[in-house]
């Protein structure tokens, strides 16, 4: 049986001054089904669909919408065609309600007088019939957690138009529990008939929902396979175009005692800030991975800011060892020798106008003061090395770094800290929304930095990945750090009964 | 030719040369230039001199919209700079002591270097956003000049200080020259240190550049000083070439002219990349308007409006999506016939 599908995408092409980003790329969607789009960082997921969005026009190739041909100009034609998208970051307004997200620009009106209090009732029913959400819509919208709005995000997207919706990267800042609730949301609007388009780079996630799922590669389309013929294996090397056993192996760890004797690099005593995180103690040895593990708002990030000096304490002291010096400022901070990668690269990583060469050096040079330049030599040759050593791509040093996929926009703020040559390296979600290649070379590189002797501050969402670069592991529950786990103790298991406050 | 197509600067270029083409038509002796008593006379040298002040103000401006801010202040403190060293010079005994005049014109920049002090203070160190901030000073300066002058217009007899408002070295006029010292300077400060990198980063995300050690305080600070210091010598040309200070009047409307100077050359309003050679380019394309539309002899009631047309062409040519949607037109115009046609053939 070939049912004919929704959405049907045919020799797609589509160029960038020196980047090719998609090249005869096909894709079918079928209704009542999810289709999880698979590919490493800059494989051509985001293009296809801003292609499919109207974000961008295609250079070659036909899009037909239940078999009738439509050329997407704008977001707004996508949008009225019955193409709705729902972006990783949520791209909302966080000051307005929520029953106004919900219908900005479509207020329910009378004589052009908004009717607020239908609008209200029609957000409320929306959320609850759809949605199995319950909450107060005339709230503004950041008094919900992120997953709230992703939902939020979700109804609005479905309340405008339903045949097909594209999810890329839903689940990224979700933890599990709140995956669970959108996949159960998802299910349901599969039986609605809904096309599901859905970008992840959690790959049991991508088991646990898709029906069918679409490779690319480079640009290039691998393949389109029904998710239950594909087995995971498979799927991984169809991604990254090769075996990934060699690149599952990590370099074996050493126990925790061995960092005993080494000397304090930085230690937190009773630190703490209002509202962030209570007070507690950390010390980080030289070459030590400490993880940090808890549920997201357990307070990771706030604890690691606070090493970093981006945010004034309260209470309590965080100081580098050496130099005994208090950390005020991120600028202090870096003088000292810490770096810290954030969690929010848009916001608060990238400079987005400027070349991935000026986005490498920042750092470097503002240390050095701004009378002291790094010379266009040095700079360029510093540039190609990291572009080089992380596999940056595309691999031009003058390429603004707006261009750049997430994932190597990652890879540049990493350059970018690493060329500071940091005593302690902080990476808050350092493998967010980055394919399973790069996560293992990012995973590598950590263990490869702290046998040099750099000590990390490892924060991630996912559990599996700090239990394996870690040598310590602190856990954190509603803004306390509840435990330190070491050794024999530092299973998957025993993380989550500590974080569940068994 | 693509390349050069692409470049930052193709389009202020083009619209200066063809508004000069459009004079040499016009009128032909518009490029001629004629030497009298060791000077050079012509429309292109007044276009210099009088485009000086206008130029040094926008490159202050280029370095504020850079960090993603805007002074709207740089007017009153033209007038106020003015005002001060005017002031001075005509209570002195000998107006035409050196000493007196140098001493008159320190003053007068070391109060506008003061008063752009006090804008970077407002915006980096209270938070308020630049608009508001330097509007401030933009209404309250015009107050203080007129305080100054006491609200009349104080007229000067200084043949000295008349000297770099009117001057010339090497048969140009100072002018230029201190527009050449202080473009020298910004592009030094900029791009032969990492203060470029610094603003650029600054408007791009503030956030991102103080986690990435920068400091931005600092860096605001240093720009909307280095601003109010242009705006000052500015204003001190302003008043030497009349040899007189007019609080209500001088440098009136000079920020607005400025900011469509730094955005005809290609910089911003949304902070980041910033063209201090695109930006002298946009101010001598208004200077150029300005002297052309005096030339013409169109009638003073409707010179704003033609300016305003003028500039409205200049602004949509640089439009990337005007000139898109230009070009998609022009591409399309015959075929909407024939692609119905083939379109039918398809299904």
């Amino acid at each position: 049986m070939e049912q004919q599908p929704v959405l049907e995408m045919r020799g797609i092409h589509k160029q960038f001054p020196g980047v090719k980003a998609l090249s005869n790329v096909d894709f079918r969607l079928f209704s009542g089904e999810v289709h999880a789009l698979m590919g490493e960082n800059g494989a051509g997921k985001s293009s296809l669909i801003k292609v499919l969005t109207g974000v961008y026009s295609i250079d070659q190739g036909a899009v037909k919408l239940s078999n009738q041909p439509v050329s997407l100009k704008s977001p707004l034609e996508a949008q009225e065609a019955g193409i709705s998208t729902v972006y990783q970051e949520v791209n909302l307004c966080t000051n307005l309600t929520v029953a106004e997200n919900i219908f900005i620009g479509r207020e329910p009106r009378r004589f052009g007088r908004i009717l607020w209090k239908q609008m209200n009732r029609n957000a409320d029913k929306l959320l609850k019939d759809r949605m199995q959400l319950n909450i107060d819509v005339t709230l503004p919208l950041h008094a919900y957690s992120v997953a709230i709005q992703q939902l939020i995000a979700i109804a609005r997207a479905l309340s405008i138009s339903a045949k097909v919706l594209i999810l890329d990267e839903p689940t990224s800042s979700l933890d599990a529990n709140e995956v669970k609730q959108l996949f159960s949301i998802m299910q349901t609007l599969k039986q609605d008939g809904l096309a599901i388009l859905f970008v992840t780079h959690f790959l049991d996630q991508v088991y646990e929902i898709s029906d069918r799922i679409t490779i690319l590669r480079n640009g290039n389309l691998v393949g389109e396979y029904m998710a239950k013929d594909l087995p995971k294996l498979e799927l991984v090397s169809q991604m990254i175009g090769k075996d990934l056993t060699q690149l599952e192996k990590l370099p074996s760890k050493s126990a925790s005692e061995q960092f005993e004797g080494n000397e304090i690099i930085a230690e937190a005593k009773q630190a703490a800030r209002k509202g962030a995180i209570e007070p507690f103690d950390l010390k980080l040895r030289k070459g030590e991975v400490i993880g940090l593990a808890g549920l997201l708002g357990s307070g990771r990030t706030e604890t690691a800011r606070l090493f970093f000096g981006a945010d004034a304490l309260d209470q309590g002291t965080v100081r580098m060892s050496k130099a005994n010096q208090h950390i005020q400022s991120p600028r202090k901070a870096i003088e000292h020798g810490v770096a810290f990668c954030s969690e929010n690269r848009k916001t608060e990583g990238i400079l987005d106008e400027l070349t991935v060469r000026e986005n490498i050096i920042v750092a470097l040079q503002s240390t050095r003061g701004w009378y002291k330049p790094l010379s266009r030599k040095k700079q360029n040759e510093i540039a190609e090395h990291y572009i080089q050593l992380l596999n940056i791509k595309p691999p031009h040093t003058e390429q603004l770094i707006k261009n750049l996929s997430g994932g190597n926009q990652q890879k540049v703020l990493l350059a970018r800290w690493l060329l500071t040559q940091p005593k302690l390296l902080i990476l808050d979600e350092p493998t967010r929304g980055i394919d399973v290649g790069a996560k293992t070379e990012i995973q590598r590189l950590v263990l490869d930095l702290s046998a040099k002797g750099m000590s990390v501050l490892f924060i991630s969402s996912e559990l599996e990945e700090v239990l394996r670069v870690s040598h310590r592991i602190a856990v954190l529950r509603d803004r306390r750090k509840i435990k330190e786990i070491s050794d024999q103790e530092m299973t998957e298991h025993s993380i989550m009964k500590t974080i569940a406050g068994g | 030719m693509r390349q050069l197509y692409k470049h930052h600067l193709f389009w202020p270029v083009a619209i200066l040369f063809s508004l000069l083409l459009f004079n040499f038509i016009y009128s032909p002796d518009f490029f001629s230039i004629v030497v009298r008593d060791g000077k050079l006379y012509g429309s292109l040298i007044d276009i210099l001199n009088f485009g000086a002040p206008l130029m040094l103000v926008s490159i202050g401006m280029t370095l504020v919209i850079a960090t993603k801010g805007i002074d709207l202040s740089v007017g009153s403190i033209v007038a106020i700079a003015g005002a001060l060293s005017c002031l001075i010079i005509s209570r002195g005994n000998d107006q035409n002591t050196l000493s007196l005049v140098l001493s008159a014109m320190g003053m007068a920049l070391l109060l506008s270097l003061f008063l752009g002090l006090w804008n970077g203070l407002l915006v980096a160190k209270a938070g308020i956003q630049p608009i508001i901030a330097t509007l401030i000073l933009m209404v309250a300066g015009r107050g203080i000049a007129q305080l100054i002058t006491s609200g009349q217009i104080i007229t000067v007899n200084s043949p000295k200080y008349a000297f770099i408002g009117t001057g010339a070295l090497a048969a140009l006029p100072v002018s230029v020259f201190v527009v050449a010292l202080m473009l020298a300077i910004a592009l030094l400060l900029t791009r032969k240190s990492a203060m470029g990198l610094f603003i650029e980063a600054v408007g791009c995300n503030p956030e991102a550049s103080r986690l990435s050690g920068i400091r931005s305080v600092m860096v605001l600070m240093l720009v909307y000083v280095f601003c109010g210091l242009c705006a000052g010598i500015a204003g001190l040309l302003v008043s030497s070439n009349v040899s007189s200070a007019d609080g209500n009047n001088a440098g009136l409307w000079y920020e607005l002219d400025a900011i469509l100077a730094v955005v005809i050359g290609g910089t911003s309003l949304n902070g980041g990349r910033f063209y201090l050679i695109g930006t002298i380019i946009g101010a001598l394309i208004i200077q150029t308007l300005t002297t052309t539309i005096y030339m013409i002899g169109i009638p003073p009631e409707i010179t704003l409006v033609v300016k305003a047309c003028v500039v409205l062409i200049v602004c949509l040519i640089q439009s990337e999506t005007f000139r898109k949607t230009l070009v998609h037109r022009w591409n399309t115009r015959h075929y909407t016939a024939e692609r119905e046609a083939t379109s039918h053939v398809n299904q």
